[in-house]
C-alpha cells in the first residue's frame, strides 16, 4: 500500500505543503479533555501577548492546561511535563524551566517527566523546524501562571483572605500582611480542586522579576545522568525477553528483494531466526524499505549473522543513479530558465544591459545526518496493542504511523520517547520504529531494531544535492542592479509523491525567494530535478546551499569590485526596512509575517555586532584570512566571521569563529551558545568533508572513515557567541538550525581572503592542495 | 567459559568468544552506558578502560579481555564524581550526550597517563572521539579543568 494514495494524513509533508488542509486540521479536534481547557489556536490573542505564532497551525495545535503539564506532590516536588524531544538542544530543560519560572517553583525541587506521544493531550510534539521556544514560550508561561494562580487561590481560601493579598514566591505562597506562608506541597491537594483560570485573565510575571529566563545558570536536567552513563537513549531500552535485530535493506532506493539464503546466518552463534521484513514501494513517506532481518540474542550476533546472509536484489528504477552524471544534469538545468518564483523588475533585461555580470555556480552534494546514535527502536506488539520506545523527533506522527502500519487504532499505540543521541532531522522519520513494530508483531516478542552506522549512511533520508547558480549584474558604478538565482535540487516532497520535480514552498522559502537584498531587478527560478533516492530534512535544510551561494556571491562581488566584504554585504542589504518579496504565498517558516517579517534592520544589526565583537578587519598572520556571511533562517538572524589559516600544503584550520545571533526573546543563553558552537562544527564538517555520492544507485560511503566529520584536532580553536538583547516584545525565534548556514560561506570567503582561491563546489576536500 | 572483571565484578560468558566486548557489555551484562556509534573504532563512543588503557570496545572481543579488568562509565566513580565527570558538569559539556561516556572515559585515561596535558596534547588524544553535536571546545575546557583540579 502506498500512503501517498491514501487520503488519510500525510504527516510532516502536509503541514508544510498543503496549507489548506493544515488549517482545516488545526481546528482542533479532540477538544474534549474533561476538566482541562484546551485552546483553539492561536492561543495568543494579540492584545494579551503582542504577537502571534504559527503554533496553532501545527497538527493538534497548542494545549494550555496546567493539569496536563504540572503536578505538585504533597512533599513539594513539582513535576513538569516536557512534551518535545530532547536531541541536544536543551529543550527538555528549557520548556519546563519556563513553567517553573512563571509558577514560582524552585528549580531544585522540579522533576521533568517526558511526555509520551499524544498530541490530543499535549498539543503538537514535532520537534523540528527550530520551533519549540518560538511556539511554546508563551503557552508555557501561561501554564505556569495558571498553576501559580491556582496555588495562590488555594492559600487565600485556607487563610480566608482575598487572593490579591497573597503571592507565590519561590515554592511557597506568602500572605505578607500576616507573615503566613504555605509551601506548594502543603497546598497541592487544595490547588488541584481550584478551577483553571481563563487565559485572558492571567497575570504573567514582569520580566524584570525573572529568576531563570534569559539567565543561563541552569544546567540541563540530564547532565548528571549523561556524565554517569545512566541517561537512557533509544539504544538503551531493554525489555524482558527482548530480541535483537538488524536488517539487510535494499541497497538502492526502490529496490526489492529477489531471494535470500539464511543458512549461513543461522549457523552464527546467538542467531535465532532470519525473516523477511515488509517493504513499501518508493516513494512512501517514512514506510520501511523492507529486506531481511536477522534476530539474535544480542546485537553483535545479529550483525555477524547479517554479514553471512546471501542476498539477491532487484535494484529497480534508481539502479543507475550516478552522482557525477547527476551533477552535470543539475548544472545544465541551472543554465536554462526554470519555473519563476519571484520576479521584481526585469532581471533578464538588466543582466543584458549590465556593465559587468558575475556568475557563480555553486554545488553542494548529498549529506548524511550521522547522528551519533544511529536509528534504533524497541517495539512490543501484543494483539492489537503496541508499545514503542524510540528516539523520535515526532512522537505523535510515530504513533499515527505505527497504528496505520499495524492496522490498529491509534489509542492502542503507546510511544515512549527516550533521549535522542542526536537527531538533525533524521529522527523526524520514524521508519525504524515501524520496522521494530512489524518485527515484534510477527515474532510475538519485544524486539530492538538497531541500525548500524553503515545502514544509517546507506539507507537514510539524505540532505538534497543542489546546484545554485547566481548571476549578478553590475552597473558602471559597481552597484548591483540585477540578481538571477536558479536553484536546482531534488525536493523532500519527492519522498512523499512520485514524479515531484519542483521544490516545495518550504524549500524555496529557505533563502531563495526570501533573499533580502535591495536590488531593483530580481528573478528567482526553480528548474526541474527528479529524485533518485530518499531526500529528507537535514538540520537547516535548503538554507545550507542557499546561504552558501548567496553569501559566496557577495564575496565574489566584493572581490570583483575591490570592496570590503562587510561593506559590500551591508550595501546589498540596503536600507533598514521590511522586505516583501513579490512571491505568491511566501512561506515564512510557518509564521505570520506580522510577527516575523523579513527585517533588514535586524539583519544589519547582527552583521554590525559580529563585525565589532569579532574585530572585523583585524590584522591576521600570513596565510590567514577573514570571511563573513549573514543569513536569516527559522526567523532568526545570524552573522558569522571565520578566521581561517591555510598552510603551504593547503591544509586548513580555523583559529577563531565569531557569531552574532538575534533570536528574539530567549530562554537559555547558555544552550544558545552551545547550539552555535556545535553549528560551527557541523558547518565546518560539511564544508570540509561532507559528501555522499552514488554509483549504480548505491551510496559509496559507509562509515566515519569515508564520510568524515570534524574531530577535535581540526575543530575551531575558539567560537565566540554574541546574542542580541531582545526588544521588550520581540517574539522568540529559532536557535537549533540557524547557526549552520552562514558558516560555510564565511569560511569560503575567508579562504579567498587567505589564498585568492574561490571555492564554488563543496566539500573543499583537496581543492586547496597544490 | 570466559571470565572478565567489569567494574570490580566478576562476569562470565560462554557464548561466542569473538563477540565484541561492546555488545557483551550492553546486551548481555546490561551496562548500556557504553555506546555504539560506528563499530569500526572510528568514533570512540564505545571507549572503556581496560586495565589502565582506553580501548574501543567495538573491536575488542570478550576473549581479548579474559582475566582483565574492564572499567565502564558506570564504574568510573561510585557517585559519578570522578574529576572528569565533575569538570564535565561544571563546563556544561554535553548536548545530546550520546558520545559523552566515550569522551569521559578517553579523558580519564588521558589524565592517568598525562596529568597535565597541553592544548595540543588534549586535541590529539581526544581526536578519536567524534561528537557530532560539536562539543569539542567545551570538552577541551573540561579536560583542562579536570587536570587542574575541579
Ligand atoms: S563504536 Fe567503537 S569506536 Fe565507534
Ligand atoms: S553530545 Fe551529541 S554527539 Fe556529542
Amino acid at each position: 500500500m502506498n500512503f501517498i494514495d491514501n487520503p488519510r494524513r500525510l504527516r510532516g509533508f502536509e503541514k508544510h505543503i498543503r496549507v489548506e488542509k493544515v488549517s482545516r486540521r488545526s481546528i482542533l479536534k479532540g477538544l474534549g479533555i474533561t476538566g482541562g481547557f484546551v485552546l483553539a489556536a492561536p492561543v495568543m490573542s494579540r492584545q494579551a501577548l503582542a504577537y502571534e505564532t504559527g503554533a496553532g497551525k501545527m497538527p493538534h495545535g497548542v494545549v494550555v492546561d496546567p493539569r496536563v503539564f504540572v503536578s505538585v506532590a504533597p512533599d513539594g516536588i513539582v513535576t513538569i511535563v516536557g512534551h518535545r524531544s530532547e536531541m541536544g538542544t536543551g529543550v527538555r530543560t528549557s520548556l519546563p524551566l519556563i513553567v517553573a519560572e512563571e509558577m514560582e517553583a524552585d528549580w531544585s525541587r522540579v522533576k521533568v517527566q517526558q511526555a509520551h506521544g499524544d498530541e490530543v493531550k499535549f498539543g503538537n510534539q514535532d520537534t523540528d523546524g527550530s520551533r519549540s521556544t518560538r511556539h511554546y514560550l508563551i503557552p508555557m508561561r501561561q501554564i505556569g501562571a495558571s498553576a501559580r494562580t491556582m496555588l495562590e487561590q488555594a492559600a487565600a481560601k485556607r487563610w480566608g483572605v482575598a487572593a490579591t493579598e497573597v503571592k507565590a514566591v519561590n515554592h511557597e505562597v506568602v500572605h505578607s500582611a500576616s507573615g503566613r506562608k504555605l509551601g506548594f506541597g502543603e497546598l497541592a491537594g487544595d490547588a488541584a480542586k481550584e478551577s483553571v483560570p481563563s487565559v485572558e485573565g492571567l497575570k504573567l510575571k514582569d520580566p524584570k522579576d525573572f529568576r531563570y529566563l534569559g539567565k543561563g545558570q541552569v544546567g540541563i536536567v540530564d547532565l548528571h545522568d549523561i556524565t554517569t552513563g545512566k541517561a537512557r537513549y533509544g539504544a538503551d531500552v531493554r525489555l524482558p525477553g527482548m530480541k535483537y535485530a538488524v536488517i539487510a535493506r535494499p541497497p538502492v532506493t526502490g529496490g526489492k528483494l529477489v531471494k535470500f539464503e539464511p543458512e549461513e546466518a543461522l549457523k552464527v552463534p546467538g542467531v535465532e531466526k532470519v525473516m523477511q521484513v515488509q517493504g513499501w514501494p518508493w516513494p512512501s513517506k517514512f514506510q520501511p524499505l523492507g529486506g531481511v532481518a536477522v534476530i539474535a540474542r544480542n546485537t553483535g550476533a545479529a550483525i555477524k549473522g547479517r554479514d553471512a546472509l546471501k542476498l539477491v536484489w532487484d535494484d529497480g528504477p534508481n539502479g543507475k543513479y550516478d552522482s557525477v552524471a547527476y551533477r552535470k544534469e543539475l548544472e545544465e538545468a541551472s543554465r536554462k530558465s526554470g519555473l519563476v518564483l519571484r520576479k521584481e523588475g526585469d532581471a533578464d533585461a538588466a543582466l543584458k544591459g549590465a556593465d559587468k555580470v558575475i556568475v557563480g555556480e555553486y554545488y553542494i552534494p548529498h549529506l548524511a545526518h550521522v547522528s551519533m546514535e544511529p536509528p534504533v527502536a524497541v517495539a512490543d506488539v501484543k494483539g492489537d496493542k503496541a508499545e514503542i520506545w524510540a528516539p523520535v523527533q515526532s512522537p505523535g506522527g510515530t504513533r499515527e504511523d505505527v497504528a496505520k502500519t499495524l492496522g490498529i487504532p491509534e489509542q492502542n499505540v503507546t510511544v515512549n520517547v527516550t533521549l535522542l543521541g542526536g537527531g538533525f532531522g533524521r529522527k523526524s522519520k520514524c521508519d525504524f520504529a515501524l520496522e521494530a513494530a512489524l518485527l515484534s508483531k510477527e515474532l510475538g516478542a519485544p524486539v530492538k531494531v538497531q541500525w548500524t552506522r553503515e545502514d544509517d549512511i546507506h539507507n537514510g533520508f539524505l540532505h538534497t544535492v543542489s546546484v545554485e547558480r547566481i548571476e549578478a549584474g553590475l552597473d558602471k558604478s559597481g552597484k548591483v542592479i540585477a540578481w538571477r538565482h536558479r536553484s536546482v535540487a531534488p525536493s523532500i516532497a519527492s519522498t512523499f509523491a512520485a514524479g515531484t520535480v519542483h521544490q516545495a514552498p518550504f524549500e524555496i522559502g529557505m533563502g531563495l525567494v526570501d533573499m533580502p537584498f535591495e536590488i531593483a531587478n530580481i528573478s528567482c527560478e526553480n528548474p526541474e530535478a527528479a529524485a533518485h533516492t530518499r531526500i529528507g530534512w537535514f538540520r537547516s535544510v535548503s538554507n545550507i546551499p542557499r546561504a552558501f551561494a548567496v553569501q559566496s556571491m557577495v564575496g565574489e562581488i566584493a572581490q570583483a569590485t575591490g570592496r570590503d566584504q562587510k561593506d559590500m554585504l551591508l550595501e546589498l542589504i540596503g536600507s533598514p526596512r521590511i522586505v516583501k518579496p513579490n512571491v505568491k504565498d511566501l512561506w515564512n517558516y510557518g509564521e505570520p509575517q506580522d510577527s516575523y517579517p523579513i527585517d533588514t534592520a535586524r539583519l544589519r544589526k547582527v552583521v554590525e555586532l559580529v563585525a565589532e565583537k569579532g574585530e572585523w578587519g583585524r590584522k591576521v598572520p600570513k596565510g590567514h584570512g577573514l570571511g563573513i556571511a549573514v543569513h536569516r533562517s527559522f526567523v532568526s538572524y545570524i552573522a558569522t566571521i571565520v578566521e581561517v589559516a591555510v598552510d603551504d600544503k593547503g591544509k586548513l584550520s580555523v583559529p577563531r569563529v565569531d557569531t552574532a545571533i538575534d533570536c528574539g526573546t530567549y530562554v537559555n543563553p547558555e544552550r544558545i551558545a552551545s547550539q552555535i558552537e556545535g553549528a560551527a562544527i557541523m558547518g565546518l564538517s560539511l564544508a570540509k568533508y561532507g559528501e555522499i555520492t552514488f554509483k549504480d544507485g548505491k551510496v559509496q560511503q559507509k562509515n566515519f572513515d569515508d564520510f568524515q566529520v570534524v574531530r577535535m584536532d581540526d575543530s575551531p580553536v575558539v567560537t565566540n557567541v554574541y546574542i542580541v538583547p531582545p526588544g521588550p516584545d520581540t517574539p522568540p525565534s529559532g536557535v537549533g538550525e540557524p547557526g549552520v548556514p552562514p558558516f560555510a560561506p564565511a569560511l569560503i570567503n575567508a579562504i579567498f581572503a587567505a589564498t585568492g582561491k574561490r571555492i564554488r563546489s563543496l566539500p573543499i576536500g583537496k581543492q586547496l592542495e597544490a | 567459559m570466559i571470565k572478565v572483571k567489569i567494574n570490580g565484578q566478576e562476569q562470565s560468558w560462554d557464548g561466542d568468544p569473538d563477540l565484541p566486548l561492546l555488545w557483551f557489555l550492553r546486551d548481555e551484562a546490561g551496562l548500556t552506558g557504553t555506546k555504539y556509534g560506528c563499530g569500526q573504532a572510528l568514533c570512540g563512543a564505545c571507549t572503556v578502560i581496560v586495565d589502565k588503557e582506553a580501548v574501543r570496545a567495538c573491536i575488542t572481543s570478550v576473549n581479548d579481555v579474559a582475566g582483565r579488568e574492564v572499567t565502564t562509565i558506570e564504574g568510573l566513580h561510585p557517585n559519578g564524581d570522578h574529576p572528569v565527570q565533575k569538570a564535565w558538569r561544571q563546563v556544561n559539556v554535553p548536548q545530546c550526550g550520546f558520545c559523552q561516556a566515550g569522551q569521559i572515559m578517553q579523558a580519564a585515561a588521558l589524565l592517568m597517563d598525562n596529568p597535565k596535558p597541553s592544548h595540543d596534547q588534549i586535541r590529539e588524544a581526544m581526536s578519536g572521539n567524534i561528537c557530532r553535536c560539536g562539543c569539542y571546545q567545551r570538552i577541551e575546557n573540561a579536560v583542562h579543568l579536570a587536570s587542574t583540579g575541579v
